[in-house]
């Protein structure tokens, strides 16, 4: 720590007013905050006084990440050796192809990122802080592996610059920037983005086949044709959907797949209570019901689908945890956050189910839902008024 | 066409007003970026250069034509049924220019649709036969119309540019992009495409225009 501190102290005057790199002071002052607490204190107005600072929060958000990070690296190279006819490849394998093939896409996702927050940063001369650090690891979760890492790095750029620059920077985005950056992928480029090519890395090298019976279908794809009969991507029948869809040994996007892996990361979330545990028991409940009304009807395969296996199928999961979540986003009333959670649950089944076209519903839910969020809290904030008036009439 | 021989006498025919007239639609007070009117075509017609160019061309017909005959007949409009007759000038130039559209361009024309029909509610053409050439004489008004189309033409066609160029790699039709590009992996970006697209593309030259401009800037 002291080899930081003393690099730092020797390049601040030039950074300082009056030297020579003094426009790039948000720059220095991004790397200062980074390494070490802020010695500067805030001198007017009141404050807060709390262990608790956006850096912290963004740091466990992305804690809870790994468990999810981990397995997508994992189930990368399991279902490339699965879909080559070689289950028994050994764990090593599976990971090392994996992480080469998942590694690089978070490294662009940071590094364009993070370069244009530095040059906002710089343009209009206010401080770096760290709110692009939970995005960029989002961003790589909820694509297929398959993507090219060029789209990434646009995809990253348009979400960073039109999701939240424009608004005016951290904390000041009305929608999600992660998934502004799925969305423009998914329209943009949508045979890259859905189908059954993309979800595994199926790059052969010489004398490799694809195992018989090979197929990269996720399993919404497949609940279009059928409630029941899932096959894996080496065509052999799951034995039990909803274990294998709730471990994640399932082809899908790269963090998504595994609900426990990401329910970790929301244990981690409530504890802490960063994350709002009420948005994502509503936005289950909401799910759950939705998926219930459908079985009632059941007038096609897709409706017929359990209930409890739409919540573990597709990014229903990672998304209500990690991206529903956001704080920015999201409503800031209890009374709104149930209420925008549920509505959440309710479209997403809603969606998957009614638009075969768009099988992951929850992405256009949570952007859809994003910008409802403060007419939500308006009307809770005002219905809290007129309640409070009611009673100060009564009394009088 | 006396009105115009008197404006040339009292002042020269371009004089500093008349040639503030031309050029203030196209930066400082732009019917698309700055009044945001005009949007709804802005963001139907500009997936292709040729689109937008032939709209541009149709949109500048009609606002010269309507200032004209406007201008020309302002006094003896009474100004209760302004309105209607301001809609039946425009009316009337618009079957024209359609008329026009089929017969030399037919498939532009056809691919424009209903949009041409719609210039009648183009909010620009009725905002300046309202705003500008129920008062003012001929002359300044053809200035004005060439003005204010010339502005939205531009928009226009840049966003046009930006459009077709990224969404299916053409300009004007033509194949811009070579194809080794997209044997090396690139693709045509499918958002371009979309009307949102657009609303976006609008967005940002309204974002750099006001931060080259700073007087444009609202304080608040």
């Amino acid at each position: 720590m002291k080899i930081f501190r003393n690099i730092l102290d020797s390049v601040k005057p030039n950074f300082e007013k009056g030297g020579k790199l003094e426009k790039y002071y948000p720059a220095y002052d991004a790397f200062e905050t980074f390494l070490f607490v802020p010695g500067h204190t805030a001198n007017t107005g009141a404050h807060i006084r709390d262990a608790i600072d956006l850096k912290r929060t963004m740091v466990t958000v992305i804690l809870a990440m790994v468990p999810a990070l981990l397995f997508g690296i994992w189930n990368t190279g399991y279902q490339h050796f699965l879909a080559l006819g070689q289950p028994d490849a050994t764990f090593l394998e599976m990971i090392t192809f994996g992480a080469i093939k998942v590694l690089p896409i978070v490294v662009v996702s940071y590094a364009v990122g993070l370069g244009v927050e530095f040059i906002f940063g710089i343009i209009n001369g206010h401080s770096i802080n760290e709110g692009f650090l939970v995005t960029g690891m989002l961003i790589p979760l909820c694509l297929p592996v398959g993507i090219p890492l060029w789209m990434v790095a646009v995809a990253t750029l348009f979400a960073v610059v039109i999701g939240k620059e424009v608004f005016g920077g951290t904390g000041m985005n009305i929608i999600n920037v992660a998934l502004t950056a799925r969305a423009f992928l998914f329209f943009a480029y949508p045979t890259l983005m859905s189908g059954d090519k993309v979800w595994i890395d199926t790059t052969l090298a010489s004398g490799e086949t694809m195992a018989d019976g090979y197929t990269g279908a996720t399993l919404l794809a497949q609940s279009t044709e059928s409630a029941t009969t899932y096959v894996n991507a080496a065509g052999v029948q799951y034995t039990d959907i909803f274990s294998s869809a709730f471990m994640g040994t399932i082809p899908g996007s790269i963090g998504e797949t595994s609900t426990l892996a990401i329910l970790l990361g929301a244990a981690l979330l409530i504890y802490t209570g960063i994350a709002s545990w009420r948005i994502i028991l509503s936005g289950v409940v909401g799910a759950f019901v939705m998926g219930l009304i459908f079985n009632a009807f059941a007038v096609n395969p897709f409706m017929e689908v359990p209930a409890i296996n739409q919540l573990v199928f597709g990014g229903f999961a990672f998304g209500i945890v990690f991206m529903a979540t956001d704080p920015v986003t999201a409503s800031q009333t209890n009374r709104g956050k149930w209420i925008y959670g549920f509505l959440i649950g309710i479209f997403s089944i809603m969606i998957r189910v009614f638009n075969p076209a768009y099988p992951e519903g929850v992405m256009l839910a949570i952007l859809f839902m994003n910008i409802m969020a403060p007419l939500i809290d308006h009307y809770v904030i005002q219905g809290n008024i007129s309640k409070r008036l009611k009673r100060v009439k009564v009394a009088a | 066409m006396s009105e115009t021989a008197e404006a040339k006498v009292k002042e020269p025919l371009f004089s500093k007003k008349n040639k503030k007239l031309l050029t203030d639609p196209l930066n400082d007070d732009n019917p698309i970026t700055i009044q945001v009117l005009g949007i709804c075509s802005a963001l139907a017609i500009t997936v292709q250069v040729k689109q937008a160019f032939v709209m541009s061309v149709s949109v500048l017909a009609v606002m010269i034509f309507s200032n004209l005959i406007v201008s020309l007949i302002r006094n003896l409009i009474p100004s209760r049924v302004r309105i209607i007759v301001q809609l039946v000038i425009v009316a009337a130039l618009v079957i024209l220019v359609d008329q026009i559209l089929k017969a030399f361009v037919y498939d532009v024309s056809k691919q424009l649709s209903v949009f041409v029909g719609l210039i009648i509610t183009n909010c620009i053409i009725m905002g300046r036969l309202e705003a500008f050439a129920l008062a003012n004489k001929p002359f300044p008004s053809i200035l004005d119309a060439i003005g204010n189309a010339a502005g939205y033409a531009w928009i226009l066609i840049v966003v046009a540019i930006f459009r077709e160029f990224f969404g299916s790699g053409k300009l004007w039709g033509f194949q811009i992009i070579p194809q080794s590009f997209y044997e090396f992996g690139y693709f045509n970006n499918g958002l371009m495409i979309l009307p949102p697209m657009a609303l976006i593309t609008v967005g940002i030259i309204i974002w750099v225009q006001r931060s080259r401009n700073t007087k444009l800037i609202e304080s608040n």
